[in-house]
């Protein structure tokens, strides 16, 4: 790397002037001529069978062009998924309804209005199904989702390690022998891990126009994942993947629920080809949280085994996970994520049993963490039961138990899965030994004194991030459903315009990650031509090279790294070109101030305008020697990473109303070799915020009858800028091995880390009053609740 | 209907249905789509634009009953190709991440600096409640709008965090 490097450093975004000018293009400010728009016509029952569909009313009503149900689009689905276990999802309800909200009819009208009047007029007659929706229920069969599947139960994963039956057999017999032993401590507690809402601020939005020329489809989506969508909507139309064109423009946000196919994105492609139209439709917050996927719902005991002095001997995790009614691209697979994880960073037998639970609820998916926020959280909270038990500190008992630094490299965890590099130890006493966690417990000590309620909480957290090596596909992961045999590869092309100006195509698609600012930081590290001169280009499938998208925070370690070797082909070439300029040897160039020059004599220098014409002037070239100076690299690593970290934090709880307040608020997270330490900062940051939404106040409620109960902003609430602290951030800094950048992953840390960190304290704050477990959310009303129930015990 | 108001220093007319919204005649007859739609329950924020100098969530208003007003969205606010302080600020402080929550946000630091021009870290967080981020977790909108507020007042903004970020060896 150069010795001005850039990368390390912090860089203001490049994306930000538009975005705070309001000039930013977000999918539902695309206006295309003759636009129609969509209403869709949707269940308000959980499960019910369809007896008639009337439609004639709605067709004659003012401005409509049509109405489509499923006898007009069977032929097209049913939608794709990763992992095809359950049942798919129609395009439109087939026969029967699943679940509150499933889409039935789609009506297009020449504007929104007309179409949402029109969809009042489509009569539908159902007849109603027992429908189920409580998890154990469903586990048990009693009522099925799907008459057609033989248990409702789609899938278990099973782990202790994943995938050895005779590895899972032992470590079920020592666990069941250390718990048979008189001198140990067994404790157990059943949590729930609640169902939430993504709830990007952008609603997703989709526009499509079908081009009968050109044969094209030109889709723009509020999307994670471009090219899936592309090679989705070939794959459905029978066209080459080539022959769709999606734009990801700016997207308002993500967190895995943009990591989907979605029906209305494969119908409005049909309409557009059907009426000849563009045709566009952007949900509404309650179809958003009706009918975009859900994330997290389960429910599972965890149990631990240790010794008095704490030494963990055993660990179990039994849980339901909802699937909801259909599963669409990861939905099954979710939980494996979690198994990925299941044991952290702890060196103890761990046993899991996931069971994939279907349920007449919307689909369940990817959402911020998938999986490994609920796996680490029973991990963490039993760890926590189990060091209050024994009388312990929590961090002391952590320590005692982790995966020791220098069993890296070539540690494989209990449940089975290669770690990158990691030094648990050394994280934690960073967060342990500063002056503020001393401080925490110090407030805490103080206010208890006061005889307030105050309690301190810690958890640490190990991910897995950065998909991945090109293998996952023999596990059955990769676009193939998509009709894009492709891995889960990054992708970057480098290109030296004939000005010398940059534009860098990547395969990503963000939603706020500022992959143009730390792309341009990677690639003006290697050619030292300044970050203002580099354009980053994502989200675009007629422009960028097959690329996987931005989710699983896997973009700078996997299309960041290929981004760099691009930048190295580039630079090699360069040095080729400057060579032949200046009659040097090759491997005497080097670069620097905006040019290349003859190691030891500065003064013998060509810039990088100079190179660029020669490359496009290539009658100047030596024979041999091709024109053009670009590159592309597709980077597959050796092994996913394994970011980790710890979190504290001090909570008081109003002993009158049960409110929670966190008063401090703290982490030390290392996720590897860094590129721009602000933009690492704030994706911490969010991703505290919603762990803590999750904690305090986000729940996805159903009824028994498969209502969802809150629909709106005014019933799902996300923090606001008064229920947050400031946050109080330090890093730890162990490179990842599997990439030439070092780096691990940062999107979804914060979330890992911080549920279970807000429930430890508030445990804390209310152990003195016998409370061992308080399921989350903490709104007041529960941990009110379990104030007077502790007291009433006394 | 016919509606006359300013709109960023412009006078505007124009026939609307009375049912539209102000939020729907900024985006869809105006084209400034700069004001979002998170939400349609003014619960959100994203569609925050001065009304005659105050905050309001333009989801919440008849275009007909902006007749006569002066409204101020994010387009308007920079002048002269200069950023507005607030603007500035959310830049160099990573103020914002996706930036579909941005333009609301921006309007409501804009409207809360106007009625308290030195504002306490907790005053700012109040003052910005009614505005969701997904993003951010607030953290640095509230460093963003501390740099405006000084700006705004003259003073010199404080450093950036990340100038003392400690990383342990």
């Amino acid at each position: 790397m150069s010795t001005t490097s850039v990368l390390g450093g912090v860089v203001r975004r490049k994306e930000d002037p538009a975005l705070i000018r309001g000039t930013g293009l977000y999918t539902d400010d695309v206006k295309k001529a003759a636009t129609v728009h969509v209403a869709f016509v949707r269940s308000p029952l959980a499960h019910a069978r369809i007896t008639r569909i009337d439609t004639e009313a709605a067709r004659n009503a003012p401005g409509v062009l049509a109405v489509y149900t499923i006898d007009d689009v069977r032929h097209l689905g049913p939608l794709p998924a990763q992992v095809p276990v359950g049942k798919l999802r129609p395009l439109l309800a087939d026969g029967v309804v699943n679940h509150v909200g499933e889409a039935v009819a789609m009506v297009v009208a020449e504007t929104r209005a007309q179409a949402v009047d029109a969809a009042d007029l489509v009569e539908v007659d159902y007849d109603p199904l027992p429908a189920v929706v409580d998890l154990k229920q469903a586990a048990s069969d009693q009522i099925k989702v799907h008459e057609d599947l033989e248990s409702n139960v789609i899938l278990t994963w099973e782990a202790g390690p994943w995938g050895n039956e005779e590895g899972i057999a032992e470590t079920k017999a020592k666990i069941a022998e250390a718990k048979g032993r008189g001198d140990t401590v067994t404790v157990s507690l059943e949590m729930r891990n609640q169902r939430l809402l993504p709830t990007a601020i952008e609603p997703r939005s989709v526009v499509a126009e079908w081009n009968p020329g050109y044969e094209r489809f030109d889709v723009v989506s509020a999307t994670q994942i471009p090219h899936a969508l592309a090679g989705a909507i070939a794959k459905t139309f029978g066209l080459a993947s080539n022959a769709v064109h999606v734009l990801a423009p700016e997207v308002g946000g993500g967190f895995g629920c943009k990591l989907n196919i979605y029906a209305d994105e494969i119908l409005v492609c049909f309409a557009a080809r059907e009426l000849g139209r563009p045709v566009k439709y952007t949900e509404t917050r309650r179809e958003s949280a009706n009918n975009t996927i859900q994330g997290r719902g389960w429910i599972g005991t965890a149990t631990l085994v240790g010794t008095q002095d704490g030494e963990i001997l055993g660990y179990e995790l039994e849980a339901l996970c909802d699937m909801g009614a259909y599963s669409q691209n990861f939905t099954a697979a979710i939980p494996f994520l979690g198994v990925f994880v299941g044991s952290g960073q702890y060196r103890f037998p761990t046993y899991m049993k996931l069971d994939c639970v279907a349920t007449h609820t919307q689909t369940t998916d990817a959402y911020r963490g998938a999986g490994r926020p609920e796996a680490i959280y029973y991990l963490e909270r039993i760890i926590d039961a189990y060091a209050r038990k024994i009388g312990k500190d929590p961090a002391e008992v952590r320590m005692k138990n982790f995966i020791p630094a220098e069993d890296f490299p070539g540690v494989v965890s209990p449940v089975g899965f290669a770690m990158d590099t990691g030094d648990y130890a050394k994280n934690l006493r960073a967060l342990i030994e500063s002056d503020a966690y001393r401080q925490l417990v110090a407030e805490r000590d103080r206010l208890r004194s006061e005889g307030r309620l105050a309690g301190v909480g810690i958890a640490t957290y190990v991910e897995v991030c950065g998909f991945g090596p090109s293998g996952l596909a023999d596990l059955g992961f990769s676009w193939s459903a998509y009709g894009l045999p492709s891995s889960f590869n990054g992708s970057g092309l480098v290109r030296v315009n004939p000005d010398s100006s940059v534009t860098v195509i990547i395969g990503t698609g963000p939603s706020g990650q500022g992959h143009q600012t730390t792309w341009a930081q990677i690639v003006s590290d290697q050619l030292g031509i300044p970050i203002d001169r580099i354009r980053v280009i994502h989200g675009d499938t007629a422009e960028s090279p097959m690329g996987i998208g931005t989710f699983g925070s896997r973009s700078a370690a996997v299309d960041g790294s290929a981004t760099y070797l691009a930048a190295q082909k580039v630079r090699a070439k360069a040095a080729r070109l400057a060579a032949h300029l200046l009659e040097a040897a090759e491997e005497d160039i080097e670069f620097g101030d905006g040019g290349a020059y003859v190691a030891g004599s500065p003064d013998k220098r060509v810039t990088w305008e100079e190179i660029a014409t020669v490359a496009y002037q290539p009658h100047r070239l030596p024979e041999g020697v091709e024109g053009g100076l670009e590159a592309h690299a597709i980077f597959s690593p050796a092994n996913a990473t394994w970011p980790f970290g710890s979190h504290a934090c001090l909570v008081e709880v109003d002993e009158e109303t049960g409110d929670v307040r966190i008063l401090r608020y703290l982490t030390v997270d290392d996720c590897g070799n860094v590129i721009n330490p602000m933009i690492v900062a704030g994706q911490i940051h969010g991703g505290i915020a919603q762990g803590v939404g999750q904690a305090m106040f986000e729940e996805a409620v159903y009824d028994a009858e498969g209502n969802l109960l809150t629909p709106s902003l005014l019933d799902y609430i996300l923090p606001t800028a008064v229920d947050l602290p400031s946050f109080e951030l330090k890093r730890t800094v162990t490179p990842s091995d599997v990439n030439p950048l070092g780096v691990k992953g940062i999107g979804e840390a914060g979330t890992i880390g911080s549920a279970q960190t807000v429930v430890n304290a508030v445990v804390d704050a209310l152990s003195p009053l016998g409370v061992e477990h308080v399921d989350m959310p903490l709104r007041p009303k529960r941990v009110w609740q379990a104030i007077q129930d502790a007291k009433g015990g006394n | 209907m016919q509606v006359s108001m300013t709109v960023n220093r412009r006078a505007v007319t124009a026939d609307v249905e009375p049912r539209m919204l102000l939020v729907h005649f900024l985006r869809e007859e105006l084209g400034l789509t700069g004001t979002h739609i998170g939400c349609e329950t003014s619960y959100c924020g994203a569609c925050t634009v001065l009304v005659d100098g105050r905050t309001t969530k333009s989801c919440t208003m008849l275009a007909v009953q902006a007749d006569g007003a002066e409204i101020l969205t994010v387009e308007g606010l920079a002048q002269d190709g200069q950023l507005h302080p607030v603007q500035e600020g959310f830049w160099e402080r990573h103020g914002l991440q996706c930036g579909y929550c941005t333009p609301g946000m921006i309007m409501s630091a804009v409207g809360l600096l106007q009625e308290n021009a030195n504002p306490t870290e907790d005053e700012i967080r109040h003052g910005i409640e009614g505005n969701l981020c997904r993003c951010t977790g607030y953290h640095n909108i509230v460093r963003a709008i501390e740099y405006a507020a000084a700006k705004m007042r003259g003073e010199e903004p404080p450093p950036p965090e990340w100038e003392h970020e400690e990383v342990i060896a």
